[in-house]
This record gives structure tokens, sequence and C-alpha cells, in this order.
């Protein structure tokens, strides 16, 4: 049966009707001669209609389609990590070998490394019952993930025979008593999540490094997020960024039809990046999918799933993964094309209307799991949108607010006056803090939530407050209110904003991250003092051990200094009342 | 197969032919179409079944019967290229326009073009100093990027596109760049502007152009662009040549792909435009590059005019989400008098953290860029208190401010187009010079021991 044969009938772009076969839904065929890959998506009378993973011109009418029995699966098992796939989890390189540095077609690559061996140490033995989801054993993949094998979902019964050893992935580890053999690769259909046994509450923040996220508008592990942001908002800079320097276990970064260019440049930097934590290469814990913006689009659509189902499969292991997307915005213009060229009835905008269902389930697969075995892990995703024109009232984006917990909204104005991130403190939100509130009193300070509170509002208040220095200009207000912008100006200058490029300043962990917002607020606090025992207001904002805290933060050892400059801070703020 | 002449045409729709019952007939395949009277035109089959054909007719209909003979040619889009095409002027279907013999094929390279493996990619990271300052100082082209100029009717795009293609160069070595030039549905005046200075400046002998004007047909706008980049990659991967593509204008490329959207009735995406407009136009911006193991590397430079200078347009908004960054042109700097009339605050150069810098441009690069753009936009917003409070209202530093973003526009900005300005005096130094009408303290993008090296006052001492 599945070598059943059938004809090509039509071939319109990417997506090619086939007559004399019935396939299943979603199963993969070879079209043509060459063989190309695609996936059945409607069938329709003796039709069946196939998006086709490869660029089609030359095909015709008449050459033969075949059917594989098997729909869109990823080979997941030892050698994920370090990788980089397209969006059918081909290795690129695996291609370049292959078909030179233009991706040509017709060429089908292994996920996994068939023939390395892998030292295998058995965590069972021999006669223990297993059920799917038990680690049988473990691998040590790289430096510093250790690859937890695990029974397949759908089998179980008690250990025959358990060996260790030196296997590749194809080779038998395990027996069980029914005769099921166990290999260390296992395939899993893309389209389906795998299964866990419940969903947690988020309670545990996923730390970033980036100020403005983690302590404004913090992601739990398990949780999800949407950035949308304009062209040159800073969108791919914040996902490399949270890519680099989140503390999940596990890293899967999807580029959906994005730059050539920027992916090369992730390709050549990560492997160059220590894990602040670990000192070794953060290429260690992570799996790339490169599906460029000029490579086919149906390989496009697929890839999300690709990506999430390799996030899920290190779940299970009980590790913390975290998924970047970027963009699910050229995934759904992906499902957009497709669905035109099957002629369906468009939603909104020309995309179809399953659209939002798409995003949702998308989504849904993120959480933080009890897995099959009892462990705990779970998948963080951070979907990077890309609006038309920045306006996020159109489909893509709305599907996407609609789910999502977290917001950060970009802003084409904040990028403009080169503040970075370029993340609006005013429109951006997260639904997380009050499920995470307690880990940050049992974790960093008992009172970082009310910290947190007093420079949200402050900020609130400086946005109130400027729209009167429009009308009036700064020197009409009243004091106070000048000190506020004045504390205000500090949060923003110093605290949101933070360079990306560079070495320091990249990353701050969260108990720096509250030192420096107390150091804000302490400043206010002092300068509240000195005004009210007869200060002027320039002197205070201008004494020299301010611009030295916020410089500092440029340097390394900040966090064993700032208390230092701190003190020295309020002590020349005290002296400008004597000076008077 | 090839010889076989169908005359099964049923439907005529805008610039596509419908007919029946063929032998199978690929995807893509490349078809000649001769009219009673013995004319021939070129199409390209977009659609193929056992029933129906629909071939995307280049030349337009006009004059298209029923018995006109359609030929199916058995292969793909190619184009005859060689090394023999650079000083050459084509037409916008690869054929000569500048009366010279046809050209020789060393190969025939497949239009489409394959994606660059991102595996394969080399990341670019080598500074081009165009001489102009607005470009070279803030938004720096890096060899190997797509930077298109956002522009609008009326301004003066051509003469900047023109000025980069004269004086591009890199400051690390000598090697000069080829120049593609393609041109979509331009008037014959803004063409003989282009081929007159090529001429001009001797520049004609390093370019290949691609040239369909505004009374070519629309159609053949769609391939246009893909022979100027097939033959760009060609002479960059095959020849180690560092290629410029200019295109302009892409406005018009885009209003060929809605044209034939709408005429095979498909499902159009926002503002009329196909919904696929991203893809199509990824596939012709992503083929700028640098690949490893190669020399060569291809640079584009798209101009496109924006719609109503509505930068959300469909066409600017999809390419500057593929393209590397984007030069916006201004118009309320052009109505100013001031050349080049480059707005820099929402220019922006992706790649340009990656060409400068010290042993690239200069180690003070950065930091000057950044006071530029902090201290300009500062200024810019101060315009609009003044024009409401007044100058008075305003402290010493917001005076200072104010005061640079008119130094910025008229000395910095503008030069002729004649002016070449080296990256370090000219730019740079330039830069220092005008920063230096700022009060030291308020500087503060600037790090210390920069301002120590290169600040004005600071040499002085």
């Amino acid at each position: 049966m599945s070598k059943e044969k059938g004809v090509i009938y039509r071939i319109s772009g990417p997506v090619v009707t086939a007559i004399g076969i019935s396939p299943r839904m979603y199963e993969v065929v070879r079209v043509g001669d060459e063989g190309l890959m695609g996936e059945v998506i409607e069938l329709h009378g003796d039709q069946s209609v196939i998006q086709v993973y490869e660029e089609t011109s030359g095909v015709r009418p008449g050459e033969p389609v075949i059917r594989t029995g098997q729909t869109l699966s990823v080979q997941l098992g030892p050698g994920l990590l370090t990788k980089i796939y397209d969006g059918i989890q081909r290795p690129l390189p695996e291609l370049e070998k292959t078909m030179g540095v233009f991706i040509t077609r017709g060429v089908d690559a292994d996920g996994l490394d068939l023939e390395k061996n892998w030292q295998f140490k058995p965590t069972l033995k021999n006669g223990d019952s297993v059920s799917p989801g038990d680690i049988i054993g473990t691998v040590q993949e790289t430096s510093t993930i250790e690859h937890r094998v695990m029974i397949p979902p759908g089998i179980s019964g008690k250990i025959k025979e358990i060996k260790s050893g030196e296997f590749n992935v194809t080779q038998t580890i395990c027996t069980l008593d029914d005769g099921n053999e166990i290999q260390m690769m296992q395939k899993w259909p893309v389209r389906t999540p795998r299964p866990f046994t419940k969903k947690h509450a988020p309670e545990v923040p996923l730390q970033t490094g980036q100020r403005i996220l983690d302590f404004l508008f913090p992601l739990a592990k398990g949780g999800t997020a949407g950035i949308p942001g304009p062209f040159g908002s800073g969108k791919t800079v914040t996902q490399q960024q949270l890519a680099k320097w989140s503390d999940a276990d596990i890293v899967v970064y999807i580029g959906c039809g994005e730059r050539g260019n920027e992916m090369t440049e992730v390709l050549d930097e990560f492997p160059h990046l220590m894990d602040p934590k670990t000192g070794e290469a953060l290429m260690n814990r992570t799996t790339m999918i490169a599906n460029t913006s000029n490579m086919p689009v149906a390989a496009r659509e697929a890839s999300v799933y690709t990506g999430i189902t390799i996030a899920e499969y290190f779940r299970d292991m009980g590790y913390d993964v975290a998924l970047m997307a970027d963009s699910t915005s050229r995934w759904a213009e992906a499902m957009r094309e497709i669905s035109s060229r099957l002629e369906e009835m468009p939603g909104e905008e020309g995309y179809p209307a399953y659209l939002s269902s798409r995003l949702a389930e998308f989504y849904e697969r993120a959480g933080r799991v009890e897995t099959l075995s009892g462990g705990d892990g779970s998948v963080s995703v951070i979907g990077a949108v890309s609006p038309p024109g920045g306006d996020i009232s159109e489909p893509v984006s709305q599907g996407t607010l609609r789910i999502v917990k977290v917001f950060w909204g970009l802003d084409a104005g904040l990028a403009r006056q080169r503040h970075f991130p370029a993340i609006n403190w005013l429109s951006s939100y997260s639904l997380y803090p009050p499920s995470l509130d307690q880990w940050y009193r049992d974790n960093i300070k008992a009172d970082f939530p009310e910290v947190r509170t007093q420079i949200s509002s402050l900020l609130q208040v400086e946005a109130e407050l400027q729209e009167i220095v429009q009308l009036v200009g700064s020197d009409a207000l009243p004091v106070d209110q000048q000190l506020t912008l004045e504390v205000a100006r500090m949060i923003r200058e110093f605290f949101l904003q933070q360079n990306a490029f560079h070495d320091v300043d990249t990353y701050s962990d969260l108990k720096l991250q509250y030192t420096m917002a107390k150091a804000i607020l302490s400043f206010q606090e002092e300068s509240k003092k000195a005004l009210a025992g007869g200060s002027a207001l320039e002197d205070v904002v201008n004494v020299p051990a301010r611009t030295d805290l916020m410089r500092g933060r440029f340097e390394s050892g900040y966090e064993d200094r700032i208390e230092e400059m701190l003190e020295e801070m309020t002590k020349q703020i005290s002296n400008t009342m004597e000076a008077n | 197969m090839t010889g076989k002449e169908y005359r099964t045409i049923t439907d005529v729709k805008g610039p596509l032919v419908f007919l029946n019952k063929t032998e199978p007939v690929a995807f893509g395949e490349i078809v000649e179409l001769r009219l009673s009277d013995g004319t021939l035109k070129n199409g390209q089959v977009l659609d193929t079944s056992d029933d129906q054909v629909i071939v995307q007719v280049f030349e337009g209909t006009a004059s298209i019967d029923k018995q006109t003979g359609i030929k199916f040619l058995g292969d793909v889009f190619k184009l005859p290229v060689s090394k023999d095409m650079i000083g050459r002027i084509l037409d916008g279907a690869g054929r000569p326009r500048d009366g010279g013999p046809s050209i020789v094929a060393d190969e025939m390279a497949d239009i489409i073009g394959a994606a660059i493996n991102p595996y394969s990619r080399q990341s670019p990271s080598s500074f081009i100093q165009t001489g102009i300052s607005a470009i070279d100082a803030c938004t720096s082209l890096v060899r190997g990027q797509k930077l298109p100029i956002f522009s609008a009717s009326g301004l003066p795009h051509n003469d900047i596109a023109l000025q980069i293609a004269r004086q591009a160069k890199l400051v690390d070595s000598d090697d000069d760049f080829v120049v593609v030039f393609c041109a979509m549905g331009i008037t014959a005046e803004e063409y003989n502007f282009f081929v007159h200075d090529l001429e001009r400046t001797g520049a004609l002998e390093n370019a290949c152009l691609f040239v369909n004007l505004a009374d070519d047909p629309a159609v053949e706008r769609l391939i246009t662009p893909r022979l100027a980049l097939t033959a760009a990659e060609y002479l960059a991967f095959e020849h180690d040549y560092h290629v410029l593509v200019i295109y302009t204008d892409m406005t018009n490329y885009c209003e060929s792909l809605r044209q034939i959207g709408a005429a095979r009735e498909e499902v159009p995406g926002r503002r009329g435009y196909p919904g696929y407009m991203y893809t199509d136009l990824a596939m012709l911006y992503e083929r700028a590059g640098l690949v490893k193991g190669k020399k060569g590397s291809i640079t584009q430079f798209p101009i496109l005019t924006m719609p109503g200078d509505d930068i959300t347009h469909p066409i600017p908004d999809l390419s500057g989400y593929i393209t590397e960054g984007q030069i916006v042109i201004s118009r309320e700097l052009h109505q100013k008098g001031i050349y080049p009339p480059i707005n820099v605050l929402p220019s922006l150069s992706r790649l340009m953290n990656a060409g400068i810098g010290d042993g690239k441009t200069r180690e003070d690069h950065k930091s000057v860029s950044d006071q530029l753009y902090a201290a300009y936009a500062q200024g810019r917003e101060l315009r609009g208190l003044v024009a409401i409070v007044g100058e008075d209202a305003l402290n010493e530093r917001d005076l200072q401010l104010l005061k640079f973003a008119d130094i910025f526009e008229n000395q910095f900005l503008r030069q002729s187009r004649d002016e070449d300005r080296s990256i370090g005096e000219g730019t740079l130094d330039y830069a220092w010079e005008l920063l230096s009408n700022i009060d030291t303290k308020y500087l503060v993008r600037l790090d210390q021991k920069w301002i120590d090296k290169y600040h004005p006052n600071e040499k002085k001492k």
C-alpha cells in the first residue's frame, strides 16, 4: 500500500494536484521524476492536493506521485543539538555537501546522523517495567547536555534486555518482553503535540538578563510571549538576546522566512558565545532551524512545527526549553500563500479563516508540564510578529495577542532615538507577575514586587508629565515634578536602555537588576531630602557620582562596586545642602 | 516534443493566454507564440494541468487571436551569460539593445536562481565607502548587503544612486565594482539620464544594463530583475567580480505583479497586491550576499518610490522586512534645498556594526554615529517645541541641540554631487568638528577616550 503510485494532474507554484492515489491527510508523498517532497493538504474527489517543499518549475503533468504512508515527521534522538536544519529537518551542512552553496532540489537528508556512535548508559535494568516516556538511559550529547533516552509513546512492558556501550541511533538498545525493540531514535509527526501527564501553572520566571524584560514584563518558564514590531525596531536582536542569555536548558531557534545574512550572522556568532553560567559554548544547548525568505514557502509553513516538536521532545526529558520563532508573520503568510493557491475562501486580509486557530494551536503547545515519566519540563514560546506598517490591528498580531500572556511591544519611535531595546514600557504588559511574585520574594528580595511597582508607576507619571512639558516646557513645572522627570529619565537611560552589543551591559542578572532599581529609588529619596533641605535641583542631579554610577554599568565587576558608588552618590547629594 | 505547435487558445485575458489539450507541459516552461502576421512573442507557463495551460505573455497580448500558434520550448527560462556582458546594454528580456551582437553564451543560467544555503553564506563585513557622509557615517553600507533607497516621486534618488555607483569603493582593497543596472518601467528620460551619466564618467564600460522602459511590456518587468540578478550572480560567483546591482523602480515591478495577480483572479492581499508578494520580493532581494569560498559579492541598491510618501505602503513595508535596512529620502530636506536629502533618523543599516570600527573604518565610528543620531533627533524634536513656546523657554543644552540640527543638515548632510568624502578626514573628522558646537558635557554618547583623542578642542591642546 505504501508504494501506491499516482500521476500529477496539475501544477500551480508550490501546489500540485495528483490523481490515482488515495492518501491520508498530511501524508508525505514523493512528487515527480525527481521525487520532490510534498505533503497532502486536501482531498477533493479523486484528486489529492499536495504542497511541495521544493521548487516545482520544470515538473510536468503525468509525472509520478508516490505515497510514503507516513505523515511529516521529525527524527528525534541524540545529535539534535548544535545542528542547523532547514524547515523539514534536513541538516544544512549536509545539503551543502550534496548540492553546493545553492539549494537545489530532490535531495534527501536524515535529520540525525545515523552512523555516529553514542555512549549509551542504561539507567534501568533487565526486568524493570517501563511505560511511555520513561527514561531508560542517557547519552552525553554535548559537554553540557545529557540526552535522556525515553520509551516512545504507545509502548510499555518489561525490559527483557537492556544494553550498554556504543551504539548508533538505529541500533536496538533495549528489548521488551513482548518483543518490542527500542532504539535511541524515535520519529514523531510534527503536527501532533507530544503527550504529557498534565500542565502546571507557571511559577518560575525565565531569566533573560534583559532588564526591561525580566524586571518589568517577565515571562514564566512554560509561558508564551509575542514581540510585534515594525521593521528596524529590533525584533531580531531581541530574539537573539533571548536565545543567548535566557536560562533555559535548551534553546530552539526558528528563523522563519527571514534574511539569509541574518541567519548566517547567528550561525557565525553562536558557536563563539559562551554560556555565562557554565562557560561552555551556547551552541551546545541550541538547535536552529533556518528557512530564509526565499526558500520554498511550504517548508516555511512546516518549520515552526518541526521546531516545536523538537522542543517538546527535550521537554519530555525534563528540560526547560525556550523556543524563539522569528517571525510568525512569515509563517502566517506562508499559510496565506498556500491557502490562496487552494482557492480557499479568505478571511481577513486574505489570510485563511483558520489563521487564528492555527496560531492558538501552536502557542498552546507551550507550557510547564508533568512529563509522562513524572518529571518536570517546560516549553516557553516567544514569537516575533512583523505587522505591516507596524500596525498591530492586523490579523496575525491580533490573533497572537489573544493567546499570549506577555506582550513586548516594539516601538519605531524609540528605535529611531536609538533607545534599545525599543520596547515600549507603556504599551507592553505581562500577565505573569502575580504567579511569579512569590518566587521573587523567596529568591531575590522580599520587596522585589513593590520595587517593580514603584518603577513602573514612575514611568506612568512621567508620561503624564511629558504631555504638560510638550505644552509649557519643563521649567514651568514645580521642582518635585522636575525631579520626577529626572528620575524617570534615569530609569529610561540607565535601566531600560541596554546595549546588546556591549560585552558587560548585554546581560544583567536579577540581583543586579534589583540593585540598580533600588539605586534609582534611593536617588529619588536622597534628592527629595536634599531639595527639602534647600539644595538646587541642578546641583543635585549633576553630582558627579551619579554619572559614575550610571556609566559604571559598562564596566565589569559592577555588581561588586555598585553599593559603594551608591554610598558616594548619597554623600555627594547631601553635601549639596551644605554647599548652600 | 518541441516543434509541436498548438492552436488551442480558448481565452485571452490581460497578459494571460489560456489553452486546452496539450501534451504535458512543465510548470515554468518557456513558450513561443507565433502570431498570424509572423510576429514572435514569448511567454512562460504559470499553471499547468492535463486540461488547461495558462501562459503569461511577456510582450503583452495585443494582436493575439485564436489562430496564434503556441510552441512549448521544453525548458525553463534561461539567460545566456558570459563575461562579455560587461559594457553591454540589453533589453528587458535580455536581448541586445545597443545594436551590438548577441551574447555568446558561456553558460545558460536558470533565471529563477536557487536560494543560497544559509550555512554556506559568509557574513558581510567589508565597509564600502560611498563618499556620502550621511550614508558612510550613519547607515554604513557593507559589501554583500541589500540596502534600498526609499524615495518618492520628484526626489533626487537617481542622482544619489548614480553618485553611489560612481564613488563606491572598498577602503581595504583596490577591487573595483562592476555595476549591473536594471531599469523597470522608468521613462526614457530617466534612462537617458542614467546612460549619459555612466558614459560621462566612463562607468559604462564597467556596467551591464538591463532596460525595460515605461512603454515596454509591463509583464516583461517581472523577468528583467531576474535576468539582471542572474548576470550578477554569474559575474560574482564565476568570475570573482564585486557586483553592485542598482534596480529602479521596484514600485513598477510590484505593480506588474499585481496586474498578473488580478488577471489570474487571485485572492488579493493588502491594497490588491498578491499575498505572495513578500516571497516574490525575497526571491530578488535575497540574491545579495557573499558565499564561502567565492571571492565575488553581490551588493544591491533597489530604488523604490513610496506611493504618497507612505512608508507603511505594502511595497516599502515588505521590502523593509527583507532588506538589511533602508535609506530614506526626505521631501522636507529636499525642499530646503539640501542634497542629498537623506533623513538619517528613519534610515538604518542593519549590517553597519559588522562593517565599522577599528581596522575597518575607525575606532570611534560607532560612538560618533550614535552621538550624531541622538543630537540630531533631539534637535529636531526641539524644533517642534520651539514652534509652540519659543526659544526663550529652552535651556542652554536644548539651545545647543537645536542649533546643531541646523548645522547637521546644512553642513554634514549637504554636499555636492561630485563631492567624494573619505570616511576618516572627510566624514568622521568633520562630524567631530560639528559636534564641537555642543558642550562636551552634553555629548553623553561619546566615550571619554574618543573625546580625548578626536575632539578638536582636545586636539588643539
